[in-house]
């Protein structure tokens, strides 16, 4: 599903990445672990296809079509989906709204219909319980002055409204308690097929205690320096970053 | 001929033509204004108010000071500049000349109708003699020059303790049957202790020909009252306001004024508010989307004297192309007006190079105790918004609109008439060339 090959980028004259490869392929859910610093979420915005980033050598392939080209939303079209560390507050637009809007783009991109006002609502009513969230939570202003477990739940909800092909999940578990940490890799688990792959960027181990990867990989100074199976994670913990340096 | 000698030529013919036959001072206070205006003549940027807006332009135009031809508009056809999905009373003006076929007057209660029969008849000179051009400016030359022509515009008396149910929607309409045309509108609103009205006022021009509205209001707003006002600026680029509004507000009243800048050549509105009892809360809110060569100019005045008071005033600003944005916001808190709260904020975005905003707060505070903040910004569109918005699937254009939308919307959400609200959304939207798409 996804391929990164001999990947690089820099912003402002500064390389971050040199040299990163990557393959996921569909039903997998990688971990890519390492300390700040390493490039982690410089990878999820580079492969979101973040402008501010230059890629200067490499390629990403996504189903074999290389996303090089493509703009951040054409890349939503096809499916890439980034859950922010920092999602944004957007003032005076419904988390509702703002759904709505973002799938009808995609449906429009993709040759198809807008989905009927009926479907939409049953399709939040369904995602909404899903992730235990409120319905008077839906008519609130976008991410405006949620709480930080609120902000990722309502990540995890709009990727289970777009139900992309490849999941990016930059640091999802920051700012959440144990209670609001299960209920969102609760909702991850129930949305993950074998049609779908997840990428878990995350800096401790904990969260992979619930969302449990078939591959970790370490990244260090925009390199992958390790790769193994979810044991890997727990030697991590126990260890930390510098004995892979 | 200059535009100032038209009119100067132009008065004693305005004067003789408007009835006399009764005992108001009204011809006392037109020759009055006539003078200032006649030694002052328009303001130049020279003057420090008009530094950033300049009328050279606007005054180079032959227009025509006395509209002759009167014309009738169907209804259907200029039904989409009415608030039509709800019911109101209508004060309509075509050319400068009222339309009763389109206006729903009322002198039921209380008195929606015409400035002229104000003026005119015997019984309604208690209210004329008491406010009548006590508040308008009489510093400013450009008013003085309504003043002078005063003559026709919408005359609201509500007496107290009354609501009304409906609001009112005072439209005017130029039709271009004169090619160059200045229209003068003059409104009188008085509001009697704890009563309630809501007004929508329009400008709104049916074709290209150039016209330009010098437009005077005075705005009494009694014990308790409370006046929401609102002002859709969304006119065709041949045409351009010079809008002067002036409230007086009494203890406890609550008056707002809401400015929706989104169309015109040149936009130029002075609103002053006057604070004369205790407990008085002023608003003003205002957003401007304009792009082109267009030019928006908001000076806004607060005088508080009174202890306990407060205001809050919010414009937002949206700038593409090389249009220009102005923003005078002056505060004065005088020695007496201790507890006084005052805010005001002006945020603007520059969408493009060669937009420009001359943004000026200017707070003057002779109280100590008191609670006074400002905030004026100018920036672009926040680039992490936008790559959130666009990762989710949404175009750069869409997203672009839907920030700009967010960026004005607490402005947005001051407006207490829902259907309004929905319009001013719509004309957002179509301003900002995005489908908002709000209806689920």
């Amino acid at each position: 599903m996804l391929e990164i090959n001999n990947l690089h980028a820099k912003i402002e004259d500064k390389d971050i990445l040199k040299g990163i490869n990557l393959n996921v392929k569909a039903g997998e859910v990688h971990a890519i672990m390492g300390p700040n610093g390493s490039g982690k979420s410089t990878l999820a915005s580079v492969i979101a296809g973040r402008e501010d980033y230059e890629v200067s050598e490499g390629s990403i392939l996504l189903n074999n079509e290389d996303l090089d080209d493509l703009a951040p939303e054409e890349r939503a079209h096809k499916g890439v989906f980034l859950s922010f560390q920092y999602p944004v507050e957007i003032p005076g637009v419904t988390v509702t709204n703002f759904i709505k809007t973002a799938i009808n783009e995609s449906r429009k991109a993709n040759g198809h219909e807008e989905l009927p006002a009926k479907e939409m609502l049953q399709k939040i009513r369904e995602k909404a319980e899903l992730l235990d969230i409120d319905r008077k939570f839906l008519s609130r202003s976008l991410n405006e002055g949620f709480s930080g477990g609120e902000k990722k739940r309502n990540e995890i909800f709009q990727m289970a409204m777009l139900e992309p092909k490849l999941s990016i999940l930059d640091e999802t578990d920051s700012g959440l308690d144990i209670d609001a940490l299960k209920v969102v890799a609760n909702g991850v688990n129930k949305l993950k097929s074998h049609d779908n792959a997840v990428v878990l960027i995350t800096h401790y181990q904990r969260l992979l205690d619930y969302i449990v990867p078939d591959f970790v990989h370490v990244l260090h100074d925009g390199k992958i320096v390790k790769s193994g199976g979810k044991e890997l994670a727990l030697e991590l913990e126990e260890k930390g970053y510098d004995w892979l340096k | 001929m200059e535009l100032k000698e038209k009119l100067v030529a132009s008065f004693l013919a305005f004067e003789n033509k408007v009835s006399v036959d009764t005992d108001h001072n009204v011809h006392d206070i037109r020759s009055e204004a006539f003078d200032h205006f006649e030694k002052h003549g328009f303001p130049s940027k020279k003057d420090e108010e008009w530094k950033y807006t300049s009328l050279k332009s606007v005054l180079k135009h032959d227009y025509n000071v006395f509209p002759t031809g009167e014309s009738a508009i169907e209804f259907a056809s200029v039904k989409k500049y009415f608030l039509h999905e709800i019911d109101s009373y209508k004060i309509v003006f075509i050319d400068g000349v009222y339309s009763s076929f389109l206006s729903e007057t009322s002198h039921d209660g209380y008195d929606i109708c015409l400035l002229s029969a104000a003026l005119e008849k015997s019984k309604y000179k208690p209210v004329v003699d008491q406010f009548f051009n006590t508040i308008a400016g009489k510093n400013s030359s450009i008013t003085s020059l309504n003043t002078a022509f005063s003559k026709e515009g919408a005359y609201i008396h509500i007496p107290k303790n009354t609501v009304v149910p409906k609001p009112i929607q005072i439209v005017h309409f130029s039709t271009g049957t004169e090619s160059e045309l200045l229209l003068q509108p003059r409104n009188l609103i008085v509001v009697g202790e704890n009563s309630h009205v809501q007004i929508i006022e329009r400008h709104q021009s049916l074709n290209s020909n150039v016209v330009l509205t010098n437009s005077v209001t005075e705005i009494f707003a009694d014990k308790k009252a409370i006046v929401d006002y609102y002002k859709i600026q969304n006119d065709k680029k041949s045409a351009s306001l010079i809008d002067n509004t002036y409230i007086q507000q009494q203890g406890d009243s609550h008056v707002s004024v809401n400015t929706f800048s989104f169309g015109g050549n040149l936009t130029r509105n002075n609103l002053e508010f006057f604070q004369e009892g205790e407990h008085i809360d002023s608003t003003l809110n205002g957003i401007t989307i304009i792009g082109d060569k267009q030019l928006v100019d908001n000076h806004t005045l607060v005088m508080h004297k009174y202890p306990n008071c407060e205001s809050h005033e919010l414009y937002k600003g949206i700038y593409f192309d090389k249009s220009t944005g102005v923003f005078n916001g002056k505060v004065i808190v005088e020695k007496e007006a201790q507890k006084t709260n005052a805010f005001q904020q002006n945020n603007n975005i520059l969408i493009d190079d060669g937009a420009t905003i001359n943004a000026k707060p200017q707070l003057e505070i002779f109280a100590d105790d008191v609670k006074c903040s400002h905030g004026c910004t100018i920036g672009q569109l926040d680039s992490d918004a936008l790559f959130y918005m666009r990762s989710r699937g949404i175009p750069k254009k869409e997203a672009n609109g839907l920030l700009l939308y967010a960026f004005a919307n607490d402005a947005l959400e001051k407006i207490k008439i829902p259907e309004l609200k929905t319009r001013i959304t719509k004309l957002i939207a179509q301003k900002l060339g995005v489908d908002l798409g709000f209806d689920l």
